[in-house]
């Protein structure tokens, strides 16, 4: 079939299929034009405006102690609230990857629920538990335990709003891969964890990288959710956002375009690593769509008998 | 036959746990609350004037910015498959700026930009227009934060249209518009609309880039949102709430739509869900 239409393919004239010139050129100019108007000019605007006081109002924006503290809060709640969702990530996405049950379709739907709940109502709901009149308020309160306008409550905000953000990474990526590689390794007698790590994980380690590292950039950005909950209490409870909208509303505009230009770096490494994770996790799925089914089992027997189990 | 893989129950169990514990326990919580109410005070609190002109911004604004982002997306995500030019792999990735960009930042810069004494301000200042502190900044700021949605969705799509249906459609003697009104653009509807559906619901919800640009004056440039949190913060907890609930319905509608839109999409491409 494909040899019969190779010839004509090859003889016909590109003009069909292809657009004049002066249109591609003016589709491209306008496509720049809103690309720069809408996301470059944005970016240059927090460089320039952090560095408008100069390098060392800069380097003691940076420096001031609330600020300092507001980036080591940052930082913590990152590192609780990424593994957390991780390891979350990687369950739902094994469950609902690897098996056919009933209502995975609705289980997926849950699973991305949190992506359209606004902000404002993710931090609300941990308020109506936790607050002062919700639920668990008035026991909270007899244990001298504090959630909201703390770090728990910031913690707990800010799972609830990267909570899909690994699995959704995951999940399309692991079903693409099927399951033969896997069932291979489990009939050559490998225990799940031994098909997991040595067989699963390296074929989704990009993917996985970059669900991290998106979770990570949104867990460190987030601020709707983690405002409502946080109750603003300088050097205690606040985020980097929070200290960048502070800031901002004291006309201190300078130190909040400081604070905000760290931010916008992260979400530039964010880009980059995604462009590498994306291209690398091309490669790998490339290289399994290449092989046969009964090859690819034999190829994750091979790495299996490579790496005897530890 | 299927589960020949160990691991399903303690992962569903894992699963279905941290889920409930995390999302849908305190999700329950606001509709718990709500029913607490009586319908005239839940009634009152989400018909009382200033909450339906801040639903009409939101839902106005929101719609606009999904729309420009849909003829917008369609031509970036057009441009970044189809042509080859200087910097395309820098600009297919800069479209996630905004996924990636915390939202705060982008309130603050966009506020700059636009205020009548920033670089693109001053500019429309001289022309007698106003960007900012007005709907017209909420609105930017929502194309901005939709922009990926659309792009990214349509994108693919795109990719994997089949070019030998262009050729026919030559061969036939369509002219490029016709071939991409009739042939190509049925094909990405349904990305394009789920592109929308996508953008909207983020825009509707979105806090943190709107409110330091929307000059925030009750009846005018003020969000749903917003006002959630400043009921909050007069203590009005029922107030909030119900509101929020409102909120929570129509995003749990515009997921369903979502859902069913992308179940669209892959019965029309033909590929396994």
């Amino acid at each position: 079939m494909s040899a019969l239409i190779a010839p004509s393919a090859r003889s016909r004239s590109p003009g069909g299929t292809q657009e004049p010139k002066w249109v591609r050129v003016c589709l491209i100019a306008v496509a720049l034009a809103f690309i720069a108007l809408f996301l470059v000019l944005p970016l240059a605007a927090v460089l320039t405006e952090a560095l408008r006081n100069g390098v060392h109002a800069y380097r003691e924006a940076l420096r001031e102690p609330d600020a300092v503290s507001a980036i080591r809060l940052t930082v913590i709640t990152a590192l609780i609230a990424v593994p957390l969702n991780l390891v979350f990530g990687v369950a739902a996405a094994w469950a609902i990857a690897k098996y056919e049950f009933h209502g995975k379709a609705f289980l997926t739907t849950l699973v991305d629920l949190p992506f359209s709940v606004s902000p404002v109502v993710a931090g609300l709901i941990y308020v109506l538990l936790f607050g002062a009149q919700g639920w668990f308020g008035p026991w909270l309160q007899a244990h001298d335990i504090k959630i909201i306008f703390a770090v728990p409550g910031i913690v707990l905000a800010t799972v609830f709003v990267t909570f899909p953000f690994i699995a959704r990474e995951l999940i399309p990526l692991m079903q693409s891969q099927g399951n033969d590689e896997e069932q291979a390794a489990i009939v050559l007698g490998a225990t799940g964890w031994q098909t997991f790590w040595h067989v699963t994980l390296p074929n989704i380690k990009w993917g996985l990288f970059y669900g991290v590292i998106l979770c990570n950039a949104r867990a460190m950005g987030e601020f709707g959710a983690v405002s409502v909950v946080s109750g603003h209490i300088r050097g205690q409870t606040n985020t980097m956002p929070l200290h960048v909208e502070i800031l901002y509303n004291e006309y201190h505009s300078a130190a909040a375009f400081a604070v905000a230009s760290l931010l916008a770096l992260l979400a530039l490494v964010t880009l980059a690593i995604k462009s590498v994770a994306e291209w690398r996790q091309g490669k790998i799925l490339k290289a399994l769509g290449e092989l046969p089914p009964e090859r690819a089992g034999v190829y994750a027997a091979d790495a299996l008998t490579l790496q005897p189990a530890g | 036959m299927r589960k020949v893989l160990p691991g399903f129950g303690i992962t569903l169990g894992f699963t279905l746990t941290y889920l409930s514990l995390i999302v849908l326990i305190p999700l329950s919580a606001l509709l718990f609350k709500t029913m607490s109410f009586t319908w005239e005070q839940f009634e009152a609190a989400v018909t009382s004037a200033r909450v339906v002109a801040s639903y009409r911004l939101t839902f106005g604004a929101s719609l606009l910015a999904a729309l420009v982002n849909v003829v917008f997306g369609l031509l970036v995500a057009w441009v970044l498959v189809r042509y080859e030019f200087f910097g395309k792999k820098l600009i297919d990735a800069l479209v996630d700026l905004p996924f990636a960009l915390p939202t705060a930042v982008a309130g603050i810069s966009l506020t700059a930009l636009l205020a009548s004494n920033g670089w693109v301000g001053q500019i429309f200042e001289s022309w007698g227009i106003q960007l900012a502190f007005n709907p017209t900044g909420v609105v930017i700021a929502l194309i901005f934060i939709g922009l990926p949605f659309v792009v990214r969705t349509v994108q693919p799509v795109l990719e994997d249209t089949e070019k030998e249906l262009e050729e026919a459609a030559a061969c036939l003697g369509a002219t490029r518009w016709q071939t991409f009104a009739r042939v190509i653009l049925p094909a990405i509807t349904p990305a394009l609309l789920t592109g929308f559906a996508l953008a909207f619901a983020r825009a509707i919800g979105e806090y943190g880039s709107v409110i330091f640009i929307a000059g925030n004056m009750p009846m005018v440039s003020e969000i749903t949102p917003l006002l959630i949190v400043s009921k909050l913060e007069q203590y009005d907890v029922p107030g909030a709430t119900s509101i929020a609930v409102v909120m929570l319905a129509i995003s749990f509608s515009l997921l369903l739509l979502i859902n069913a839109l992308q179940a669209w999409q892959r019965a029309r491409s033909g590929s396994p869900a």
